[in-house]
């Protein structure tokens, strides 16, 4: 009797030590440490809960080449609703987690990595809301941040060159400006089209839909997805290819319900028209982000369009996107100037 | 800071390297004064602005914004916003590389700029965009390319303000393609438009980079729009011209001629006495026109095919009500494109009108 309590007891400690604090998710105000949530069972080492579950994009955001880990968390018995052409709505108390990071080493991963921020959107009654927890310097814990942080890292890249840069963490403020449609923060990247590929799980490689549907954290998605394309993948059309990037990098605030829709400058992937593609779209408060150069896009001229001019740039007061880049996309800006470049006028 | 809450900045001079952003509504922000309380911004690393406000009931109040790397004071989407006392300035004096705009609000609801200070800005030392509800008085723009600018904005009343040394003084815009157009009901009155003297320094690709330096006041492609009492002088290309956009678009929507504009009781000092031909098209054009004989007051006289040649509504039609002494000029397009003589009027008689009044400008609690 005396043992099998004890069991009990070990077991009940166990399951509470490794429980995801549902309340916290839903709380009014975030925890100052990560860890409290419970979404990973190691920290360092990014260990996630069963529950929380890990994802990738098609098409990613460009962070100065930082390096990013993604997982969502479904309260149990709850799903999220497809949407078309829009994010899945996701249930009260679900999480989407990020985690930033530079390997030390990008030719060894071996050599462990260096863990930046980890930055939070949680579904509360009222909505989504956003924070970040920048870590350690030990590794061993987040915390939180409200108001951001400068962290000057250097890792060594694919060639073996020695880079740095100078890292923002995003404040709460900043957070919203890309985080935003129609004044209410919103997740930006798990539409069903920008799931809809192949990722190795613990259990086996499947593609994340079906895996989610298996999972049971979503309720459908459809069978006749159209999806953008891996920017990276060179085998792919140069049109294909820069409108998943240009809708993954700038569309979430250049699009008509975005943060930047008064430029009327719109680079998601649904635009269709030229003169809001950019082409010979005059700028409209641009200042010197002009450059001094008469359109955003001028076909067949690279070297003449405001949008590459300001992809290049690295003054805060040019250069975009306005925030959460300091160094040059240097492989995005070839591609998006090629494709100018080879544009019909 | 949460609801509710004011925070007093001490005077003294703050350095920064980032961006400051403000998203907490309604809360006030003061200084000690805009000469006292300096927010510097000369080695700001990132932010696309000095200071950008995205919610609403938002006060802020007597301090200064100087050096900021793009905009000095963004404000974006805010329903209720006040600006008073303050000043954004590039120290450096009017240069291309300066931020585009010292205040800019833009897709904003009640907006009071009151009170201000804009100095060397490479677009529009004020500029509201795509805006409803806007006062904007008692201000000083200098050195910027435009001093006060009202883009595609609704219910504006623009007093009691001096625009001088800038390019141009205070300009009333409207441009296709946006979310918001169609910019209309906007007073310019009891103004001081002088002396805007600084050659255009904006980047290429910018309206503005189309400016003369002397212009006084520009209402370009605007709907009921009245400008009286205000003092234009020492303007070197001209001290009021009223024009349509005159580059080409595919927008349906948009209407690129000015209509219902009412000048009426302004004071005009010397004008167009040193054109600025160099920039944009308005100067030479006026000057070929006018065989270098500059008026005070230009309507440019384009209004749609048909109204050419079937006439104007005659409820869309300038109406000026000035001094004998004030000269006038306008063209025909029809016969200018033609080649016909006589394209020209100089007698502004003939738009003489009663003047409709627009209501004022109220914003609940100023």
């Amino acid at each position: 009797m005396k043992k099998k309590f004890q069991f009990l007891l070990v077991l009940l400690l166990f399951t509470k030590l490794n429980a995801i604090n549902d309340n916290l998710i839903i709380s009014e105000s975030f925890p100052i440490k990560l860890s409290e949530f419970g979404f990973f069972l190691d920290n360092s080492a990014q260990i996630p809960h069963e529950n929380v579950i890990p994802y990738e994009l098609i098409s990613t955001l460009f962070s100065d080449y930082s390096h990013k880990q993604r997982w969502v968390y479904v309260p149990n018995n709850k799903k999220a609703k497809y949407e078309e052409n829009w994010v899945f709505n996701f249930p009260v108390g679900s999480a989407l987690i990020k985690t930033f990071y530079y390997p030390i080493d990008e030719r060894n991963p071996e050599f462990g990595m260096n863990l930046l921020e980890t930055r939070l959107l949680l579904r509360k009654e009222s909505g989504w809301e956003a924070v970040s927890y920048a870590w350690n310097e030990e590794q061993t814990e987040a915390y939180k941040k409200i108001a951001g942080k400068t962290i000057n890292v250097s890792w060594t890249d694919f060639m073996g060159d020695k880079r740095d840069v100078r890292y923002r963490v995003p404040n709460v403020n900043q957070c919203k400006e890309c985080h935003a449609a129609e004044d209410k923060i919103t997740p930006i990247g798990p539409k069903a089209r920008n799931l809809n590929k192949d990722f190795k799980f613990n259990e086996g490689e499947f593609n994340q839909l079906i895996y989610w549907m298996k999972r049971q954290i979503i309720d459908d998605y459809p069978m006749e997805l159209i999806s953008p394309v891996d920017w990276m993948d060179e085998s792919q059309n140069i049109n294909d290819r820069v409108r998943s990037y240009l809708d993954v990098n700038c569309g979430h605030c250049h699009s008509p319900t975005g943060n930047a829709n008064s430029t009327g400058l719109y680079l998601h992937l649904d635009e269709t028209r030229d003169i809001h593609l950019g082409l010979y779209k005059k700028p409209v408060a641009t200042g010197r982000g002009s450059g001094g150069f008469k359109y955003s896009i001028v076909p067949g001229k690279p070297e003449e369009s405001i949008l590459l001019h300001r992809m290049i740039s690295l003054d805060p007061g040019v250069m975009m996107p306005e925030s959460g880049r300091a160094l040059s996309h240097t492989e995005a800006v070839e591609m998006v100037r090629e494709w100018i470049l080879v544009m019909d006028d | 800071m949460s609801k509710g809450d004011t925070l007093i900045i001490k005077a003294g001079h703050y350095l920064f390297e980032d961006g400051l952003s403000l998203d907490v509504d309604d809360v006030t922000i003061i200084g000690e004064g805009m000469d006292k309380t300096i927010l510097d911004f000369k080695n700001q690393q990132s932010g696309a602005q000095g200071f950008l406000v995205t919610s609403n009931k938002v006060t802020l109040k007597d301090f200064a914004i100087l050096d900021a790397k793009g905009d000095a004071l963004k404000v974006i989407g805010s329903n209720g916003i006040n600006m008073i006392n303050l000043r954004t300035e590039w120290t450096g004096g009017p240069k291309s590389t300066n931020g585009a705009y010292g205040f800019y609000p833009v897709e904003s609801e009640d907006v009071l700029i009151d009170g201000c200070v804009a100095i060397g800005a490479s677009d529009a030392g004020i500029y509201v965009g795509q805006s409803k509800n806007i006062i904007v008085r008692n201000s000083i723009a200098q050195y910027n390319v435009a001093g006060i600018e009202i883009e595609n904005s609704y219910y504006a009343d623009v007093y009691n303000n001096i625009a001088s040394h800038n390019t141009g003084g205070i300009l009333i815009f409207d441009l296709p393609d946006l979310p918001q157009q169609g910019g209309h009901h906007i007073r310019v009155f009891d103004n001081k438009s002088m002396n805007n003297d600084t050659d255009n320094f904006a980047p290429e690709g910018n309206i503005v980079g189309e400016v003369p330096r002397g212009t006084g006041i520009i209402i370009m492609a605007n709907s009921d729009v009245e400008v009286f009492n205000n003092i234009m002088s020492g303007n070197g290309t001209v001290n009021l011209s009223i024009v349509s956009y005159s580059d080409e678009t595919d927008d349906p929507n948009y209407y690129p001629h000015p209509r219902r504009i009412q000048v009426h009781n302004n004071t005009y000092g010397p004008g167009g006495f040193d054109p600025d031909i160099e920039t944009g098209e308005l100067a030479k054009a006026l000057y070929e026109i006018s065989d270098g004989n500059m008026p005070d007051i230009f309507w440019d006289g384009v209004v749609p095919i048909s109204q050419m040649i079937f006439g104007q509504p005659k409820i869309d039609k300038l109406k000026v009500d000035e001094n004998s002494d004030v000269s006038f000029l306008t063209i025909s397009p029809i016969k200018y494109m033609l080649g016909l003589s006589n394209p020209v009027k100089t007698e502004k008689k003939e738009f003489f009108g009663v003047i409709n009044p627009l209501e004022p400008i109220e914003i609940d609690g100023i």
